[in-house]
């Protein structure tokens, strides 16, 4: 895809992010709306998968161990074709395959069933072991929280991805700096995010995690004796003004016509993209 | 099923039979994965060259979390710890990324409750058995003796959910015969008695025939039930004796609160009959000699006795 199609594909994942959110009245929309663009060059650039055959055992994964990211997951997921766009509609309905938090045995496409923050790490460790051993030739894409890796099994997963040199894991930080109680540096100051994984063996990067050109750049290197983690210099938020700028954004609970404002912005952009 | 026991020691060491039989494993199905918690060598792995046995290091949630990942790329892992470590170390982890997500794992914990000996109280479980109870659609094996753990080893390998094999490192007395095969959720009736049941599991089986075997020099006839599973249990079995003598007394070595004797009751739940335990009374583990641990939580075949006699 061109830089073009990328940052359309991107809006296209935030609009239907924000109508899923909208459905139910609230949802994690800061956090999702982080990772839109690492999900567009990923699902639209980078990752063979196939959306007929979800469960192809030499597709390419994703996991996103910050699992109330499932709302931008199956926007990305309904958009790739995966299922109708209208399931959208059902987020944490009754009886529906779209739970706040990701889970692969209710959302086809959805690779690892994560929420208990920090598990997704190992999980995605164990699917990148996995395809090693057998012999598969694909990669795991793992998402991970800057707030979650306030918990140790992050570390402890990554310590394991370096030392056992799993090339064929690829970390993902959100670094957003913010968390549900605040600021990320307020809470738990997690330092040098590139330092601690160049620190743990990995060969780390930072770059602009809202840019899909910097995004498809990163991610199109190949990974040498070191797994690749890139830091992702994001904001909570992004793309919806009002949301950016709400002090508490992990989870908002709006009226629809506010929701509607959103909704409008987004496809101001898009119009404004394919002008 | 042939019994075999005679009351004396086998001279195979569980760790010893962990190890040769995952070496089996690994060379008959080359989905079998074994990960383990810098403790190869109390799991008797150490010496298995394979690229599918792999140490995590002390890091027994990542473990756990990544036995969840391999099963869901197609892999049949185990994963070793000592007992504690085993489950409530890494709880969180194998309950969702293993249980809740149905990736299939076995969770291996050695050195069950006073077992631990040397190790003491810090590494000395007497609630592995509740946190795997309260765990939906997990199979509790408590392991009995070599036969038992070698098959309990091979049948967890496809079965859904997750497993937990507890297991001690150490000495056993032989019960079943070599080569025996179980069904998970299926009793075995040791000994018949129209006095009483016993149900006992795990290293309080050698104890319950023992008692068995006293009671019966004073004209008591009991019964003695092997579980094997603690989850699933056999309720229609246990049910059975327990109308048929209506006396039933369960041995443990666990807290009474959320093992086999909480299992117990709730299969006999309702009906009339005398109960009795012989189980850790809701304390914390203490370091010593097993024959010391024994004494001290009263787990011992002289207890059992006593306890059958005070509800006679």
């Amino acid at each position: 895809m061109t830089t073009k199609e990328l940052e359309k594909f991107a809006l296209e994942i935030r609009l239907a992010t924000v109508e899923c959110i909208k459905s139910r009245g609230f949802g994690h929309i800061g956090g999702s709306l982080s990772v839109c663009d690492a999900l567009a060059v990923l699902y639209g650039d980078i990752m063979n998968v196939d959306p007929k055959n979800p469960a192809k055992p030499d597709r390419d994964k994703f996991v996103s161990s910050k699992g109330h990211a499932g709302p931008a997951v199956y926007a990305t997921l309904a958009l790739k074709g995966y299922f109708p766009k209208e399931q959208l509609l059902t987020l944490n309905q009754p009886g529906t395959n779209f739970p706040s938090h990701c889970d692969m045995n209710k959302t086809p496409g959805v690779d690892m069933t994560t929420g208990s923050l920090g598990q997704g790490t190992s999980e995605a460790v164990g699917l990148a072991l996995g395809d090693k051993l057998q012999g598969r030739n694909c990669t795991t894409y793992l998402m991970v929280g800057d707030g979650e890796a306030n918990e140790g099994q992050v570390w402890e997963a990554a310590m394991f991805t370096a030392a056992k040199k799993l090339t064929n894991l690829v970390w993902l930080i959100d670094w957003n700096k913010k968390q549900l109680d605040g600021y990320v540096s307020d809470i738990l100051e997690p330092f040098d995010f590139e330092e601690k994984f160049r620190a743990f063996g990995f060969d780390a990067c930072t770059i602009d995690g809202n840019d899909v050109a910097q995004l498809k750049e990163a991610l199109s290197k190949k990974a040498t004796d070191k797994p690749i983690a890139i830091i992702l210099d994001t904001v909570k938020g992004k793309g919806v003004t009002e949301v950016e700028e709400a002090a508490g954004n992990h989870s908002m609970n709006v009226g629809a016509e506010v929701f509607d404002g959103w909704i409008e912005e987004i496809k101001g952009k898009l119009a404004a993209l394919e002008a | 099923m042939k019994i075999v026991y005679n009351g004396e020691k086998d001279s195979r060491q569980f760790k010893n039979v962990i190890g040769e039989t995952v070496e089996a494993l690994l060379k008959a199905d080359d989905k079998v994965v074994w990960l383990d918690a810098d403790l190869m060598g109390c799991s008797g792995t150490n010496k298995i060259k394979d690229d599918r046995v792999i140490n995590c290091g002390i890091a027994e949630a990542n473990m756990a979390g990544i036995a969840a990942g391999l099963s869901a790329a197609g892999m049949k892992p185990y994963a070793h710890t000592f007992g504690p470590f085993a489950s409530r170390r890494c709880y969180d982890q194998v309950f969702l990324a293993a249980g809740y997500a149905k990736n299939p794992i076995t969770m291996i914990g050695t050195d069950p409750g006073i077992t631990a000996a040397f190790n003491g109280g810090t590494h000395m479980p007497f609630e592995d058995v509740a946190l795997y109870r309260a765990l939906p659609e997990a199979t509790i094996f408590d392991i009995t003796d070599v036969p038992m753990l070698e098959a309990a080893l091979k049948m967890a390998k496809d079965m859904p959910g997750v497993k937990y094999i507890r297991v001690p490192r150490k000495d056993s007395y032989q019960v079943y015969e070599d080569g025996a095969e179980f069904t998970p959720g299926k009793a075995v009736v040791l000994r018949e008695g129209k006095d009483g049941v016993i149900v006992a599991s795990g290293i309080m089986v050698h104890e319950a025939l023992q008692a068995a075997e006293k009671l019966a020099k004073d004209g008591i006839e009991m019964a003695v039930i092997d579980p094997i599973t603690i989850k699933p249990l056999d309720v229609e079995t246990i049910r059975a004796y327990a109308e048929k003598t209506g006396l039933v007394v369960v041995a443990e070595n666990h807290n009474y609160i959320g093992g086999l004797t909480s299992a117990v009751q709730d299969a006999v739940c309702g009906m009339a009959l005398k109960f009795g335990y012989v189980a850790v009374e809701d304390k914390f583990g203490e370091v010593g000699p097993v024959d010391y641990l024994r004494t001290q939580y009263d787990l011992t075949d002289d207890h059992i006795v006593k306890v059958v006699k005070g509800l006679k």
